[in-house]
């Protein structure tokens, strides 16, 4: 009798890590996108409304929140390629491992790049 | 009396030999092994298939909105009333966002059909939670396909422009 479950290709690895962290940055990427549209719909009731309320996005922790917003999207994002390349590739599935560690460090390049340009424009002051 | 026939499971095979119909019927698969009902037809695989097309050109579409807004020029700085009335002035950026919106909540709306699917067990939880988020998306697609085509970059009151509008040169 096994005192644990052996091993699989799936539980508790990559493959379920990955399944999760899709599953969380896809709700907050979801909830964002319903606020981000209201709030661009301010264009609709005058130019002041609108103005004033992205201004007041326009400080150092909502530069951090959508900093961590991006990083979400392209974690999705690339990670969305990764599951089409498992469903659509031959040998998508015995390559998934090593497709999610492309994917995050493709992630961490894209991310690096990302933050240095938006939070020195966006703390960088005017 | 007659010895009783065994026939093998999912044979299809009458006493006569012949194939019979039930099997014909659905292909090659006997109708009570078949997955989908036929009310249900395959709108899962569609909605399956969805989610690799749209999040493909989501991909374009969205890191072209991230660049273009955040990244080229003085990045969010530039983002006012003025930034959004020149981009909607031009209707190649109406159909990018309008293209955007569409793909975007539905793509976001299957996912989170999928996760109420997944963890809300009783039917009545399910069915709210799925009303409430099919208003939700209905009335965000309304309203931004309304604001994207209804929106005029340069408001005028009373004879005079608001300020930060995107007027044409006199």
């Amino acid at each position: 009798m096994p005192t644990k479950p052996a091993g699989t290709l799936y539980r508790g690895r990559e493959g379920q890590w990955s399944w999760v962290g899709h599953r969380i940055t896809g709700v907050v990427i979801f909830f964002f996108l319903l606020v981000h549209v209201l709030d661009t719909s301010l264009v609709r009731v005058s130019p002041e409304a609108y103005t004033a309320v992205i201004g007041a996005y326009k400080n150092p922790l909502m530069a951090l929140g959508e900093t961590g917003l991006v990083a979400a999207i392209v974690f999705h994002a690339f990670n969305g390629l990764r599951i089409i390349a498992v469903d659509f590739w031959k040998k998508g599935a015995k390559y998934q491992r090593q497709m999610l560690w492309t994917v995050l460090a493709l992630w961490l390049v894209v991310m690096v790049g990302f933050s240095i340009r938006h939070l020195s424009l966006a703390l960088g002051g005017h | 009396m007659s010895a009783t026939e065994i026939k093998a499971p999912r044979s299809g095979q009458s006493s006569s030999g012949q194939i019979s119909e039930k099997t014909t019927a659905g292909g090659r698969i006997a109708p009570q092994y078949r997955r989908s009902g036929s009310s249900k037809g395959n709108f899962e695989m569609l909605s399956w298939l969805f989610m690799r097309l749209s999040g493909v050109v989501l991909i374009v579409l969205i890191f072209g909105h991230l660049t273009v807004n955040l990244l080229v020029g003085e990045g969010i700085h530039a983002i006012d009333f003025g930034f959004v009335a020149g981009k909607w002035a031009d209707p190649f950026w109406q159909v990018w966002d309008l293209a955007m919106l569409w793909l975007a909540m539905l793509h976001g709306t299957n996912g989170v059909r999928t996760i109420i699917n997944d963890y809300a067990e009783k039917d009545s939880t399910r069915l709210w939670l799925k009303i409430v988020l099919f208003a939700a998306t209905a009335v965000i697609i309304i309203l931004g396909t309304l604001v994207i085509f209804t929106f005029n970059p340069c408001p005028v009151v009373n004879g005079v422009q608001l300020p930060g509008g995107f007027c044409p040169a006199p």
